[in-house]
């Protein structure tokens, strides 16, 4: 029998990337919080420059919560599901942001508007046949306050390329009208990542430095970044990197409004006979609690707010919480990220001390910014470059051909090399279809005998084509910037497990194709509300965590000032 | 693994000494092996005795047999050798940090290398007459080459799938022990960072050190992570939790 706990205005299940972020605005209005988090606290001094470690045996998600739900996999409904190597998620306040890359783009206007825009220029027949995209309930001037909000309250840094209308050739052209500047300024280049730069502008490209969730100066009273070179899949040792649990998450525990839990398993939400949520089960240790709440947001990772759904049947629900129109689970998508290009260059690109997150972008060939008159596929991809590496991936680099994988010959190869090698990150339109989803499995379930997700999906024709001329276009930036070897990745096929799935609890005003509102509640539960890129319908051509943490702060937003009429 | 033991005593048997040195240490007071190995001061064993650089303190291996060790320890030699362009993996110590991590963070493949080494031997003994350590090199070579490639794959050795998994399982592993961290108990002396001219582990880059790298002027920086005793408390607190390895 559950013990049961004093109630709460709100409960958050999850404490992450929206989660975390949520948690402000609903604490500084007062109301109380109560934010359930599956791991524990980690501060700066766990977050060692250790490349074993982090990178190679994958501390400390390797122990988590969610390693042990990893979802099952196929790539078609006639197909048996294999559950997945690992998941690439953490459990933790302030969720994976703690090792995340932090690159915390805004999408762009097109993103928002992918059926209407599509078809104004090339006629309804573009669409890609079997997809299930929608146009956003709203455009980006809406969101646009809350990214500007987010990117504030966190710390983000970067170079505007259209402030108010008015353009600055030192950003990108194709970005949305902000309202104002970064907080802070873009972080610092590399001479390799300059000469880059250079060499997409002798193509006639706009290369620009990227936003981040990184301190390029001290900024909130917390430290820049030191470049050390241990930034991915590493926490910061300094806090330069703006996780909500050193930005957000302290700032809503000071007002006395947020409490947090840890080591909270969040198993089911229940419900009463008026189809109202009334809170969460969750097991701590071996002990199950029953935490009341007058509403509840669901803010755990994507694949995990559709398994709690689905889980959480009740008599007016009788196929899982706010799926009465068997929406939940629908629209899945995950980034396509794969198909990548890789170059050798002739000389050290003095690579060591860097980050995923410092690098120069090109977005000339990403969503419709370039005319698709005369090509097969609609959307396309960011072109990002960055200066990251570790000793021990780049003894075990490709060696192009040029040389055996072990022996003397191959040590003569890596000594010249390991520092002349660049891969580069291309994330591209990904489309939602009829026969991608996610439901539980039928067979596989986590130690409580709770099923795992099952994801049903794989990349289409439009994404595979999209993957085919990004290539194209990124082999030809590296061969002008010098590069004497280039290799491409697979064009993809199966969707694997990723950290960059949206869908399965699609926004919109359509109930009948969604699950939550242009709000971000659910249109069936009164008391209901969603975070996450899992309300996302569109995966734009960047990372998801600066919209879902905008997203999420305009649900809260929405929550605290309409607090009366939607839970009285 | 066979019955019969070779007969000679190998120079990688020489070497495995010498790569150990500082491996011990780990153990002591002062944390990392990369502090005291790489200094000319006495250093601390297990059991807090001093010794002197001239009797150096043995490793003893937990997880392999002996005779697995040196089997290890002479394919580690053919993986990445010493040669005109420095040590190699076995005086890195990758063969440590494999034993050590083998009781650990690796510990669910103690029985791939079971029953991968024992597989590795019978395949020699069938294919060439011979075991391992007594080939030739170029026969050494040929050896590594058909498990690497999955031809050495079949009953008669006994390799839990083909043998190339095995293979690639040993490289990635070697590959760890010579470029990770010293803390683990490889890239003794830094051999594996010097030798793909690794600059170091920083805690902080400030962009002149970022400019004396572009222009070659920036010395190797010769430390573990936890030499900075800012992170070292953290592994502290974990080792009274029973474990001193840090995994």
């Amino acid at each position: 029998m559950a013990t049961r706990l004093p109630g709460t205005d709100v409960v958050i299940v999850g404490l992450g990337a929206a989660g975390g972020v949520a948690a402000l605005p609903l604490a500084d209005a007062g109301l109380d919080v109560v934010g359930l988090e599956a791991g524990g606290r980690l501060t700066r001094r766990d977050f060692a420059p250790d490349e074993l470690r982090n990178n190679m045996r994958g501390w400390p998600f390797s122990v988590q919560k969610c390693a042990q739900e990893v979802p099952t996999l196929r790539r078609s409904r006639s197909d048996t599901a294999v559950q997945g190597n690992g998941h690439p998620m953490m459990n933790a306040v302030g969720g994976t942001t703690l090792h995340y890359w932090a690159q915390s783009w805004r999408l762009n206007p097109w993103d928002f508007r992918v059926v209407s825009a599509t078809t104004e220029r090339y006629g309804s027949s573009r669409i890609p046949e079997g997809s299930t995209v929608e146009d956003w309930p709203f455009g980006y001037e809406e969101l646009e306050p809350y990214y500007d909000r987010v990117e504030h309250e966190i710390g983000v840094s970067g170079q505007a390329g259209n402030v108010n209308g008015r353009p600055d050739p030192r950003g990108n052209p194709f970005e949305g009208a902000r309202a104002r500047e970064y907080p802070m300024p873009a972080l610092r280049w590399t001479g390799f990542l300059y000469r880059m730069a250079s060499s997409a502008r002798s193509l006639g490209w706009q290369p620009f430095p990227g936003p981040a969730a990184i301190n390029s100066r001290p900024y909130q009273g917390r430290s820049g970044c030191m470049y050390h070179g241990f930034c991915n899949r590493g926490g910061c040792h300094v806090d330069a990197k703006n996780s909500p649990a050193v930005t957000t998450i302290p700032r809503a525990e000071a007002t006395g409004r947020l409490t947090v839990v840890t080591h909270a398993h969040v198993r089911r939400v229940e419900t009463d006979n008026q189809g109202k949520v009334t809170g969460v089960t969750y097991v701590q240790g071996r002990e199950e609690f029953f935490q009341p709440a007058r509403f509840v947001l669901l803010a755990s990772y994507t694949y995990e707010n559709v398994r709690l759904l689905l889980m959480s049947k009740a008599r007016a629900y009788p196929i899982g919480l706010s799926n009465n129109h068997a929406q939940v689970g629908r629209h899945y998508l995950s980034h396509h990220q794969g198909a990548g290009v890789t170059a050798l260059f002739p000389s050290d690109l003095h690579a060591w001390y860097g980050l995923p997150a410092q690098g120069v972008a090109v977005d000339d060939w990403a969503d419709d910014n370039f005319d698709h008159g005369a090509l097969d596929f609609i959307g396309g991809g960011n072109l990002w470059v960055y200066s990251d590496r570790r000793p021990i991936a780049a003894a075990g680099m490709n060696t192009f051909g040029l040389a055996p994988t072990w022996g003397s010959a191959w040590k003569a190869f890596v000594r010249d090399n390991a520092d002349r090698t660049n891969s580069a990150y291309i994330q591209k339109t990904t489309l939602p279809y009829d026969s991608n989803y996610m439901d539980l499995d039928p067979i596989v379930t986590d130690p409580l005998g709770d099923p795992v997700i099952r994801i049903t999906a794989e990349y289409k024709q439009n994404e595979l084509a999209v993957a085919d001329f990004l290539q194209d276009k990124m082999e030809r930036w590296y061969l002008e910037a010098g590069a004497i070897k280039v290799t491409r990745g697979g064009l993809g096929g199966q969707m694997g497990v990723s950290t960059h799935a949206y869908g399965g609890t699609r926004m919109g005003d359509n109930a009948e194709t969604n699950v939550v509102n242009r709000y971000g509640l659910s249109h069936e539960v009164p008391n209901l509300g969603i975070l996450g890129a899992s309300v996302m319908g569109t995966s734009g051509a960047r990372n998801p965590t600066l919209t879902a943490q905008a997203l999420a702060w305009r649900t809260a937003a929405h929550l605290a000032s309409n607090w009366r009429s939607i839970v009285e | 693994m066979a019955d019969t033991k070779p007969q000679l005593i190998s120079r990688r048997s020489l070497l495995r000494s010498a790569g150990a040195v500082g491996a011990a240490a780990a153990v002591g007071a002062k944390g990392s092996p990369a502090a005291t190995a790489s200094s000319h001061e006495s250093q601390l064993t297990p059991t807090g005795e001093q010794t002197s650089d001239n009797k150096q303190p043995r490793y003893i291996f937990e997880q392999l047999t002996a005779d697995e060790a040196e089997l290890l320890e002479a394919i580690a030699d053919q993986l990445i050798p010493e040669d005109d362009l420095g040590p190699g993996a076995v005086a890195a110590g990758a063969v440590t940090y494999i034993d050590r991590a083998l009781g650990g963070a690796l510990s669910e493949s103690r029985d791939a290398y079971h029953s991968g080494l024992a597989a590795f031997d019978r395949y020699c003994r069938s294919s060439r007459d011979a075991p391992f350590l007594e080939l030739s090199h170029i026969d050494q070579v040929s050896v590594l080459i058909d498990v690497e490639t999955g031809a050495a794959t079949g009953a008669s050795t006994g390799f839990t799938g083909s043998s190339s998994s095995f293979f690639s399982m040993l490289r990635s592993h070697v590959l760890q022990g010579t470029f990770g961290d010293p803390f683990y108990g490889g890239n003794q002396n830094f051999v594996g960072w010097d030798l793909i001219r690794y600059p170091g582990v920083r805690t902080s880059v400030w962009p002149r050190l970022q400019t004396q790298l572009e222009a070659g002027e920036l010395s190797p920086n010769h430390r573990s992570a936890y030499d900075s005793e800012y992170f070292e408390k953290a592994v502290v607190r974990t080792a009274t939790k029973g474990t001193y390895h840090g995994d």
